[in-house]
């Protein structure tokens, strides 16, 4: 089980609560797009996506983008048990989509810096400690099904 | 995955642009390094403080700052140019090239937060390939 302390909990809940997820979202998809290109293996009938003002246009990434990051969701409600509470979702991702879960850890660095970008100066170290913590469990959890 | 020439010169003038904040982005690179990730802390056992936002932290962040722009002014041998640098990591300071990694992770995290409308997917891209040829040249003499 992980432990969180007080202050990783509020910092959660505030990071969360605070963001735009209409901008974060499609902003942090499409940068993943652009700076790990091979990411788009899994994006064959998006359209567009040639160069990066095409992905940072294109609104079928913006839509994922949305989608994805409101896959957070679950986890900032059920810090508790983020593993049990990504099991199906782990699942999807190995046996339907066929990620490589190397991926997750690409978006969650790109998510990083697009907060890190909107926060500014309130993304503190401790800030970002907590933050990437985060990430790393829900991008474990996402992974643990996979076999 | 080398530098094109376009992405050199997205490198070269992005980093000069913000030159007058390089002191700036070492010293909270190198206080992020330690903070979220507290096992690099392993290679700074001999200081009396290590304090993200102490003397020790800041000033050590400042030089390493002033080794990435170095390798900038070498962007077209980075081997070559870096080669003391390289020796230097492999045999005295012996820092496990895992670090560079996270080190340019804090990199591109400040300048996001220090530069958001400038640090542009474009320039993320050109500048994380800049780093991860840095931190390869750094590896060379390894073994």
């Amino acid at each position: 089980m992980v432990e969180w302390t007080d202050f990783e909990r509020a910092t959660i809940q505030s990071v969360f609560e605070k963001m735009d997820y209409d901008d974060v979202g499609p902003a942090a998809l499409s940068r993943c797009l652009v700076v790990y290109p091979w990411t788009q293996r899994y994006f064959g009938n998006f359209g567009n996506l040639y160069n990066a003002a095409a992905i940072q246009g294109n609104p079928m990434v913006a839509a994922h983008g949305k989608t994805v990051l409101h896959g957070l969701d679950r986890a900032v409600k059920n810090m508790d048990d983020i593993k049990a509470t990504y099991a199906e979702l782990s699942v999807l991702h190995s046996e339907k989509l066929r990620v490589d879960p190397d991926n997750f850890r690409l978006l969650a660095d790109c998510l990083t810096i697009v907060v890190a970008a909107r926060m500014g100066a309130d993304f503190t170290a401790d800030v970002q400690g907590a933050f990437q913590k985060f990430l790393a469990v829900v991008v474990s959890s996402l992974g643990r099904q996979y076999h | 995955m080398s530098l094109s020439a376009k992405e050199k010169v997205i490198v070269k003038d992005f980093f000069a642009k913000v030159s007058s904040r390089s002191d700036e982005i070492g010293a909270e690179a190198l206080a992020r390094l330690i903070v979220v990730y507290p096992q690099t802390k392993s290679y700074f056992a001999h200081w009396k403080d290590l304090s993200p936002n102490g003397a020790p932290v800041r000033k050590h962040g400042i030089t390493v700052m002033g080794g990435v722009y170095e390798a900038v002014s070498k962007i077209d041998d980075l081997a070559g140019g870096l080669l003391t640098l390289s020796e230097l990591h492999a045999f005295m300071l012996r820092v496990d090239p895992v670090n560079f990694k996270i080190l340019s992770h804090c990199i591109l995290v400040v300048l996001s937060m220090l530069f958001a409308e400038e640090f542009t997917p474009q320039i993320h891209v050109a500048v994380d390939k800049f780093l991860a040829l840095v931190a390869l040249a750094l590896s060379e003499k390894y073994r």
